[in-house]
């Protein structure tokens, strides 16, 4: 079994279902046919740089070229992150909680992965770094962006409620206890769904993508396997950071709560 | 020794503002509304930055933790807000509602001084009135033994029983725990019959009622 090479045609065609979308949109008058067609074609030129990016990266394995990728991909996730807040933290604080989290859960888990579980040689070979990042700092960023918001969020709702408990004498760390807890499991949901429904449901993404460019279907579920626990774990990690720095941000040395620090998107 | 003295404090809007009550001390302060005697409280609990220093008891607030300092200086806000489910869980675990205090009044219960039986305690938070949260929330707050009472509007929502009881019950804590209490009221009456000192926030500064 070996991978059939898409046509441009074959392309064409599944572009053609995305326009047939498009046009229903306009149709029913859902209104987002604008939002399908930019996002199709971002998707489109996105994903042909990046092919293009990685087969000349692949053809080298230099660390210094390798490195700046990460470095790009790492601080688009960061934007990412801080443009799904509908509250966001003022000041550099806005994208650097988000990216600091993410530096260090994806960077250090993939590092764990490539150097202590599949052994890769040298380490930074780019054909297992870069995809593994990318999907772990994919999903971490997820999970990060939700943790935050959910965060954020709650924490302006309920002002009442935590002043309540530092007008009582309570620590920050007690006043805000409920919501951190609250905004990490928000956080954790969707990759514990993930795991629970996997295979069952449908088939995720990279396992798919192993088995159609003809790799055996019980290596491709080993891979899935390991991908699956470094994203939860990487996605632990990451919202714990950041929860924990989004929390210590909203109050300060004097442990009021400062909604100031705040603003809304 | 004052129980509570306040050194150039200057909540947001105010000027900077020198205020001292002695031990078991009652001030009554009056003001239109939005003239920031809320923010007054607020500053001297220490919940928005702002500038100036205030002593408890001859400590003074930059050399304690905030909490430590919030555990001392008590403040009740005019709208009470819950965080647990239960009315019990809102209080401290060792010092139960009913429990005694020491003092030349003895060991008043405050659940009862307030109208209430311990079963309060089991109530839902959901399932209160108005006037039960206010209530109740001046119970929790006594329940922590603060050695200073901030007050903002304590009996906004209440009928005369229940206004009397709350009087009498901070009156009592008062005098027994030689407490300091800055009262804001809106009440021309209540401030009479209380009978502290009267100041009232006019076009910024904190001056004595006339």
């Amino acid at each position: 079994m070996s991978l059939i090479a898409l046509q441009p045609r074959d392309l064409i065609l599944a572009a053609g279902l995305v326009l047939l979308l498009a046009l229903l949109s306009w149709r029913l008058r859902l209104g987002v046919e604008r939002r399908v067609l930019v996002a199709a074609l971002r998707s489109a030129v996105q994903l042909t740089l990046i092919g293009l990016v990685l087969q000349a990266l692949f053809a080298q394995t230099s660390l210094a070229l390798i490195a700046l990728l990460a470095l790009v991909m790492l601080s688009v996730a960061g934007w990412e992150v801080m443009a799904r807040q509908t509250r966001r933290y003022a000041g550099p604080w806005g994208y650097g909680i988000g990216a600091a989290s993410m530096f260090l859960s994806s960077f250090s888990v993939t590092l764990l992965a490539l150097t202590v579980i599949v052994r890769v040689e040298p380490w930074y070979q780019p054909q297992y770094l870069i995809p593994l990042l990318g999907m772990l700092l994919g999903n971490t960023m997820n999970g990060i962006a939700i943790a935050l918001d959910d965060l954020t969020r709650r924490a302006a709702e309920n002002r009442g409620r935590i002043e309540a408990r530092l007008m009582l004498g309570a620590t920050w760390e007690l006043a805000i206890a409920d919501l951190r807890r609250d905004a990490l499991r928000a956080g954790l949901i969707p990759i514990i769904n993930a795991m629970a429904s996997a295979g069952l449901v449908s088939l995720p993404g990279m396992m798919t993508g192993q088995i159609l460019a003809g790799a055996a279907p019980l290596e491709a579920a080993k891979y899935q396997l390991l991908i699956m626990f470094l994203i939860a774990a990487g996605t632990g990690l990451g919202s714990i950071a950041a929860v924990w720095l989004g929390a210590r941000r909203l109050f300060d040395g004097r442990q009021r709560l400062r909604l100031d620090r705040l603003k809304q998107a | 020794m004052a129980a509570l003295r306040l050194e150039r404090l200057q909540p947001h809007g105010l000027a900077p503002l020198h205020l001292r009550l002695e031990d078991g001390e009652l001030v009554l302060v009056s003001g239109p509304s939005g003239s920031g005697k809320s923010l007054l409280l607020r500053a001297i609990a220490d919940l928005d930055p702002h500038p100036g220093e205030a002593w408890v008891g001859g400590l003074a607030r930059a050399s304690l933790p905030a909490q430590e300092w919030r555990r001392r200086v008590g403040l009740l806000p005019a709208e009470s807000h819950w965080w647990a489910e239960r009315v019990g869980d809102h209080f401290p675990d060792r010092l139960s509602p009913t429990s005694e205090w020491t003092g030349p009044t003895g060991a008043p219960d405050l659940l009862n001084a307030l109208g209430f039986t311990g079963d309060a305690l089991e109530w839902t938070v959901a399932r209160l009135s108005t006037g039960e949260r206010q209530r109740l929330a001046l119970a929790r707050l006594l329940a922590h033994r603060p050695e200073v009472l901030l007050l903002d509007e304590a009996t906004a929502n209440l009928d005369e029983a229940n206004r009397t009881r709350v009087e009498t019950l901070v009156t009592r804590y008062r005098i027994a725990r030689q407490a300091a209490v800055l009262w804001v009221s809106h009440d021309p009456q209540q401030r009479r019959r209380l009978g502290g000192r009267r100041l009232v926030i006019e076009a910024g500064r904190l001056e004595p009622e006339r």
